[in-house]
């Protein structure tokens, strides 16, 4: 074995909890880029496996990285690289380790690097007490990053998945969203905190490794809950999150952490954490999205643009919660149509409340009901998930049936 | 990839290795703990030991014994003085000054007091619930009293005599009673959610034993802290929790990491054999909370509640130990008996003999032990006694008359510190709010809460809701 492999103890680990991006080896990275859809149906045209080298969704080049206007004068002028999306969290945590000396990184198996290699070198360049393993309990390790947050600590705690952040619910629920709000006048709160965890589905992760329970945290006020769609993005939006004085949760698509690889500005930025972010302009129909469904949005917006002669609106939400109305109603108003695209269920999901909102704040610009293209009333059963989850076949479907109303 | 390596792994791992932020001459030199001794792992035929990495002081045995908990003696449970306030070792003393156990006595005495006339006062409804701390008064001021300051406090909810002990005032307590509009807390929690930044009490939360993986990792900052800023005093965490709040997850969570990352934090566990209907015989079967710290690699010790001068000479110690090497936790059990209701929403006579609690109340319980204790040292008499009740009743009715005139907080703390700043979807809710106060009048007691409705005007005005 190479010096990049993991150590036996994560191994075993992964027989345990098996997921799809276990591939050690960087030589790996490219089977991993077409893994999401490599059951894709010879002769299929919509449902093709994500094109991650060639998507609008990324940045190919230096100079549109550079060109964001969301980025700093300085930014702009300056370097880009080329990386992944689990290299651009750990320039993230890097940096806010590096910067200040109040952040502390931890988790389960998050001293070696992580399982998802978010953390690789942490330990290392900062010591094991800033960056270190706590024993196996999500309920303990969100308590402790509370308490170091409450006590002037800037912890960034790792959930290995999203699908065990459950054991920690009370501690999120009950505790971090209501911290500052109880301590009153006492001004104490655990604004320092933020709660990493990959989520979405992976190809074969089944029950435990594919599910996006963000919507059960953008129903409790006091949080802010992110999802990053690109390498750019979760660098920004993680550094946002780390400083900012309320606690996040911050979802990162997993299957995104080899397959989404971009041009990144080298030097730190900070991207907004309110603010949704219009990726295509169009004029028919308004696409609202977040996380990896974009790419998939990004396909059938191709196919259906090319079929139906359309132009097609494409918005990432990013933040979750508090969310970014007025982009949404303002592409709305102007389009009449509206398609919400999601991996969680339909029912009470993000796509529920964006809807309901679109219905009240944009009623009489709306030609079609809104249309929610989300994952079905069930389990992400191993086998079954390319029935569930959308595909670029259902959102090309919802285009059509929304155009056509 | 051999075991070896994987040992080594580890090892290297596990070396304390202090950041680029830590000067390494400023961390306090460490005796080698078992788990950061690194050996081989292969064992051969003739090995005493098991050598596997899960217990690596384990020798083998050829006798199949189960661990059997029946056959163990119980914890003892440490005392200073008995029930009749006499000191069982003379030469050692009480470590407590006359005039020390005086103040102390005074707060107990007082704490019971406002205990009596608060329940009442909630029978009356004028509170809208209360919850008493009769029969562990000792265990909260006693255990307060040896702190440093500057030591940070997670509460439960029965450790009024925490705050009180620490300089919280009478006023302090009613207005947070009272909800009024100077409550700490902005008229948002319930009655006994008490919280101070001065005297370094975070606000309690009616959630059982969440305050316990807290106090773990906010003992993980302090000890970040004390490393950083030598020249300060070193400071711990205490953390308070009933006998019930222990059979939590969160209890166990925390005891755990606690350990694994060596925090300076003494974890204070009430066992007053109930909670709420639910006996220890319900709660657990094993001998108490303190039987579970050595499972946890934890110093532990059992204390006589009833006994502030155990409860204090035990704390004192608990501190010094929670700073040795570093940082390590270290596990208190209290043994109390819940004297009074578990809340005014409960009626305990339900679910336990009155003559039970008469017994308790009678025969052994922290302030007559204390009592007992002045009046052999004749340092108190019934004048004294008199005198003390009469006037401390005097002083928390007053207090309690000036909270209860104060109006209620402005409605804008309704919306304000959910988010460090108020949210866009915030600002459309209390727009709305305000619009239904403005045309249905009469249907809201606006005038009750400082500024009206106009606060809410403010807030909309203001930047920060701050």
């Amino acid at each position: 074995m190479t010096a990049a492999s993991p150590p036996i103890r994560v191994l075993s680990r992964y027989l345990l909890r098996p997921q799809a991006p276990f591939h050690f080896h960087s030589r790996c990275q490219h089977l991993a880029r077409s893994q999401r859809n490599s059951s894709a149906v010879a002769g299929a045209r919509l449902n093709n496996s994500v094109e991650y080298d060639s998507t609008p969704i990324l940045h190919h080049t230096s100079r549109t990285a550079l060109q964001n206007p969301e980025l700093p004068e300085d930014v702009r002028k300056g370097q880009t690289k080329r990386i992944n999306l689990y290299t651009a969290v750990n320039d993230a945590l890097r940096h806010a380790l590096q910067t200040d000396e109040r952040t502390l990184v931890f988790g389960e198996d998050v001293q070696f690097g992580g399982v998802f290699r978010c953390t690789m070198n942490l330990a290392s360049d900062f010591g094991t007490e800033r960056v270190f393993n706590t024993p196996l309990s999500e309920q303990g390790l969100v308590g402790f990053a509370i308490g170091a947050a409450s006590e002037g600590m800037r912890p960034v705690a790792e959930i290995q998945f999203a699908d065990y952040v459950f054991p920690a619910f009370d501690q999120i629920v009950n505790e971090a969203s209501k911290y500052r709000y109880r301590s009153g006048t006492t001004g104490v709160h655990c604004g320092g905190l933020v709660i990493r965890m990959p989520t979405g589905v992976v190809g074969h992760g089944a029950l435990y490794h594919s599910q996006s329970p963000e919507v059960l945290f953008s129903h409790t006020p006091g949080l802010r809950v992110v999802i990053p769609r690109s390498p750019t993005q979760a660098k920004g939006l993680l550094l946002s999150a780390i400083r900012t004085n309320d606690p996040v949760i911050f979802m990162e698509p997993k299957v995104l952490y080899r397959a989404a690889v971009e041009q990144v500005p080298v030097s730190p930025y900070y991207l907004p954490l309110d603010k949704a972010e219009v990726l295509k302009q169009g004029k028919d129909i308004t696409i609202v999205s977040y996380g990896t469904p974009l790419y998939t949005c990004s396909a059938a917006i191709a196919a259906a643009e090319k079929d139906f002669g359309c132009s097609v609106e494409l918005i990432d939400l990013r933040t979750i919660y508090p969310w970014d109305r007025a982009t949404v109603l303002e592409s709305v108003k102007k389009t009449g149509r509206a398609i919400v695209v999601h991996e969680s269920m339909m029912n009470a999901g993000v796509g529920a409340e964006v809807a309901a909102t679109i219905q009240e704040k944009a009623f009489l610009r709306l030609e079609a009901p809104v249309k929610r293209v989300t994952g079905w009333a069930t389990h992400t059963g191993l086998i079954y998930e390319k029935f569930i989850i959308p595909d670029v076949t259902r959102v090309y479907d919802a285009i059509k049936q929304t155009l056509d109303y | 990839m051999s075991l070896r390596s994987r040992c080594s792994r580890i090892c290297s791992n596990a070396i304390h290795r202090p950041s680029i932020y830590f000067n390494a001459s400023q961390t306090p030199s460490k005796v080698n703990p078992v788990w950061q001794t690194c050996r081989s792992v292969a064992s051969t035929p003739s090995a005493e030991k098991a050598l596997f990495p899960g217990a690596l002081n384990s020798e083998f045995t050829n006798t199949l014994e189960f661990l059997r908990p029946s056959n163990k003696k119980s914890i003892p449970t440490y005392r200073v003085v008995d029930q009749y306030g006499g000191v069982i070792n003379k030469e050692m003393g009480v470590e407590t000054e006359d005039e020390e156990a005086l103040v102390l006595y005074r707060n107990m005495v007082c704490l019971s007091i406002m205990d009596l006339l608060m329940f009442e006062a909630q029978r009356q409804g004028r509170l809208s619930f209360y919850m008493v701390s009769a029969g562990e008064e000792g265990i909260a001021v006693g255990s307060a009293s040896v702190l440093n300051p500057a030591d940070v406090v997670f509460c439960q909810y029965r450790e009024t005599g925490v705050y009180m002990q620490r300089g919280f005032t009478l006023d302090e307590f009613m207005n947070q009673l009272f909800s009024n509009s100077q409550d700490a807390g902005r008229g948002r929690n319930m009655p006994v959610h008490y919280g101070s930044k001065k005297l370094n009490i975070h606000t309690v939360s009616s959630t059982l034993a969440t305050q316990i993986p807290h106090a773990a990792g906010a003992a993980y900052a302090i000890k970040l802290q004390n490393m950083q800023n030598p020249e300060i005093e070193p400071r711990i965490v205490v953390c308070y929790f009933g006998e019930g709040a222990a059979s939590e997850g969160d209890f166990h969570a925390a005891l755990n990491i606690a350990a694994t990352r060596q925090v300076p934090a003494v974890f204070i566990c009430r066992n007053n054999g109930y909670a709420i209907s639910t006996p220890t015989s319900d709660q657990y079967r094993g001998d108490g909370i303190a039987s579970r710290g050595a499972g946890y690699g934890i110093p532990t010790l059992r204390v006589d509640g009833n006994d502030i001068f155990a409860v204090r000479r035990a704390t004192r110690e608990a501190r010094k130990l929670a700073l040795e090497n570093g940082g390590q936790p270290v596990l208190m059990e209290m043994m109390a008996y819940r004297v009074g209701h578990h809340s005014t929403s409960d009626d305990s006579f339900a679910y336990r003999q009155k003559i039970e609690v008469e017994d308790w109340k009678r025969r052994d319980n922290p302030i007559t032990r204390l009592r007992k204790w002045l009046e052999g040292r004749q340092l108190w008499d019934e004048d004294k006694e008199r005198e003390l009740r009469s006037r401390t009743r005097k002083e928390i009715l007053a207090a309690f008359d000036r909270a209860e005139k104060l109006k209620k907080p402005a409605i804008r703390h309704a919306f304000g510190d959910v988010w460090e700043d108020l949210t866009e979807e915030q600002r459309m809710h209390v727009e709305e709010l305000r619009d239904i106060l403005r045309r249905y009048p009469k249907e809201y007691d606006v005038d009750q809460h400082e500024g009206g409705v106009e606060s809410l005007d403010e807030l909309l005005a203001a930047k920060s809701t701050k």
